[in-house]
């Protein structure tokens, strides 16, 4: 059964998108007019793209040959030791390019072909989306623009240089805030300018529908294999827990998608708290944030009580966004999900632990989904499933910084 | 009868004119309306910052940014705003991005909006349908018009659309681009100038989108009622003293 074989009835499936692009009251396309051939072909068009045979075929040949899937989920012995529960991971960061990231983007360039696209944009906040797009679009020989805030470009020189070697361009956002906010922002008036040629490859479950619901799809091979490699491990397909981090979502999304229909499985999402939930400095956006738009969608977001978007902040480039997707606004308000915030301090300390206890060293990231081990009592006989969604090497820096190493 | 409706009827072209409300300061939103006033605007759209405004050139997007940082808000707006009427009597439009009316209260926002003297709003990101399924009745019950953006890229069905359910003008964007982005039109956009007169709408058309000088004006005007100036009205006045709005190239 491949991701997009399911037919399930959507009118049925409370967590799944509905047909005007809704996850219960979060979601739609608040988008400009400008903006609206290029959503609605994609709206038209993505479901039955992704079914045709032939789409299929070449997605899960690329994800097998050229991404290394399906990723192993490996039972973490030390760790589950030491927490008195059954830990499993799945191991997202043996992925090419390091991380989830590439499972959508190798999705959306095949989409953009199909669509007769030429050219590539994307937004990217530490690199890793923007290094993703850019290794699709070397591999298919498509033209790649990235947008990255001109603060982000200036501490992620590594991924500035990766995706140049790619061969994209590589520009900066110097509005506003000028981080991945911005750089978003930025993309979209991309697309406005280049309404013909242009495919807009969004790198989360973010952005006006079909984003949010088509980067989930392409995600959904993650719990898919979940759901295979632990049958064969635990003669189960249901964990008792999925824990996965979120910024915008996206592997979040992957993890939990076979599973938000399976009440029994508990989905745990790992907010980052930055400096601390109430300290001004934090990107906790199920607590911090209410109703409203951004980037086309409505959800979850962090504003001012005027309704401006305000700047998050965490020591991961990848979780400082001011908002969530629309699934995820849906689970937190249907407490479908569990959300939990981890400071930046308990991140880095669960990030050294399990390089430390299992010889794998997480992204900042995803390191704030094995925080939740000190935070959150599981059972003994409990199968907790943590999404390693990518690995530690573009942060070394900080954890240099941080640890003084 | 609502002013801008009675503004459409008149027999010239319009001139109307774009402002982010807070800059070049804080205080000026008032001065710039009477100025604009006296100096000949027909129609004012008077901006409300927002903090990420997707569908504005950098011109627009610097003063939203230097406007909120000079302290504008949507309530501060509607206090500035709050004795206009007895001193300005053409149409004015508040145009703004739809979360900072939703956080205000969509309800709130219009009823406010009623008693001040707006005529009507211009929501970019606020979609046609969701409009028509959730808001419109909102609009109407305080007689405020809501205007709707067209672009060459709009088809006809959709355009026919929008027509009947526009009571005011449509806003017809001038080319695939953000604002402030271009100082002349081409062949392609005279083409699609033509393509929307030929349509015979009922609702009359206002070009905006890179109109920074006689020539655009002149052209988009020859085909549509009216034009409307941003980017290049920003620019003047970040330049000039307000004083000096008269001496804008479109009042010559």
């Amino acid at each position: 059964m491949g991701p997009f074989n399911y037919k399930y009835n959507l009118k049925t499936m409370s967590y799944h998108v509905n047909e005007k692009g809704y996850y219960g009251e979060f979601g739609g396309a608040y988008i400009p007019e400008m903006l609206y051939p290029n959503v609605e072909e994609l709206r038209q068009n993505y479901i039955n793209i992704m079914q045709e045979e032939d789409f299929q075929q070449e997605f899960q040949k690329l994800l097998k040959d050229y991404v290394g899937r399906p990723s192993p989920l490996y039972f973490a012995k030390r760790l589950s030791d030491k927490y008195k529960t059954k830990i499993y991971l799945k191991r997202e960061d043996l992925n090419h390019t390091g991380a989830h990231k590439v499972n959508n983007t190798i999705g959306q360039i095949l989409m953009a072909k199909r669509l007769s696209k030429t050219r590539i944009i994307a937004e990217t906040g530490a690199g890793q989306h923007g290094v993703a797009t850019a290794t699709v679009c070397a591999l298919m020989g498509m033209k790649c623009i990235v947008y990255m805030g001109e603060i982000d470009i200036a501490r992620q020189a590594p991924n500035v240089a990766r995706m140049k070697m790619l061969g994209a361009e590589v520009i900066a956002a110097t509005s506003g805030s000028k981080t991945l906010k911005d750089a978003t922002n930025e993309a979209i008036r991309d697309w406005i300018n280049n309404p013909v040629d242009t495919h807009y490859i969004i790198g989360s479950v973010v952005g006006p529908h079909p984003y949010p619901d088509m980067v989930a799809r392409f995600q959904s091979v993650i719990s898919e294999e979940i759901k295979k490699q632990l049958l064969e491990h635990e003669g189960t397909e249901h964990p008792n827990h999925v824990v996965a981090c979120v910024g915008g979502g996206s592997n979040a999304a992957g993890a939990f998608y076979h599973f938000l229909d399976e009440e029994q499985v508990n989905l745990i999402a790992v907010e980052a708290a930055g400096h601390g939930v109430n300290s001004g400095e934090s990107a906790a956006t199920s607590v911090l944030g209410n109703e409203g738009i951004i980037h086309g969608s409505k959800t979850l977001l962090m504003q001012t009580k005027d309704g401006q978007i305000t700047e998050p902040y965490s020591i991961s480039a990848g979780l400082d966004y001011p908002g969530v997707g629309p699934l995820h606004a849906h689970l937190f308000k249907s407490e479908r999900a569990e959300f939990i915030a981890i400071t930046d301090n308990q991140a880095m300390e669960a990030g050294i632990e399990l390089t430390q206890l299992e010889g794998i060293i997480p992204a900042i990231e995803s390191a704030h989904a094995f925080a939740i081990l000190k935070e959150r009592k599981f059972k003994e006989d409990d199968i907790v499933i943590i999404n390693l969604s990518g690995r530690g090497d573009k942060d070394l820096d900080t954890y240099i910084k941080h640890f003084n190493l | 009868m609502n002013r801008i409706a009675q503004k459409l009827e008149e027999d010239k072209k319009l001139k109307s004119i774009y402002f982010t409300a807070g800059y070049p300061n804080l205080n000026d939103t008032t001065t710039i309306i009477q100025e604009l006033e006296k100096a000949g605007t027909d129609i004012i759209e008077i901006g409300l910052p927002f903090s990420d405004p997707l569908a504005d050139g950098p011109t627009i997007q610097e003063s939203s940014t230097q406007a909120l940082k000079n302290g504008m808000t949507t309530e501060l707006l509607f206090n500035q705003l709050a004795n206009i009427r007895e001193s300005v009597t053409i149409p004015l439009i508040i145009m703004g991005y739809f979360n900072p009316m939703l956080q205000y209260g969509v309800e709130d926002f219009c009823k406010k909006c009623a008693s001040i003297g707006i005529d009507g709003l211009i929501i970019p990101d606020l979609p046609v349908d969701v409009y028509h399924e959730e808001y419109q009745a909102i609009f109407e019950k305080y007689g405020l018009i809501n205007i709707f953006l067209i672009t060459p890229q709009t088809s006809d069905e959709r355009i026919q659309f929008i027509d009947s359910i526009s009571n005011g003008f449509i806003y017809m964007v001038s080319s695939a681009s953000v604002t402030g982005t271009q100082n002349a039109f081409g062949d392609a956009q005279i083409a699609y100038f033509k393509r929307i007169a030929d349509l015979q709408l009922t609702t009359p058309q206002i070009v905006g989108f890179g109109i920074s000088n006689t020539d655009t004006f002149n052209t988009a005007t020859t085909y549509a009622k009216g034009a409307i100036i941003g980017s290049a009205f920003v620019k003047h006045i970040k330049t000039y003293d307000l004083i000096k709005i008269k001496d804008f190239f479109i009042f010559d």
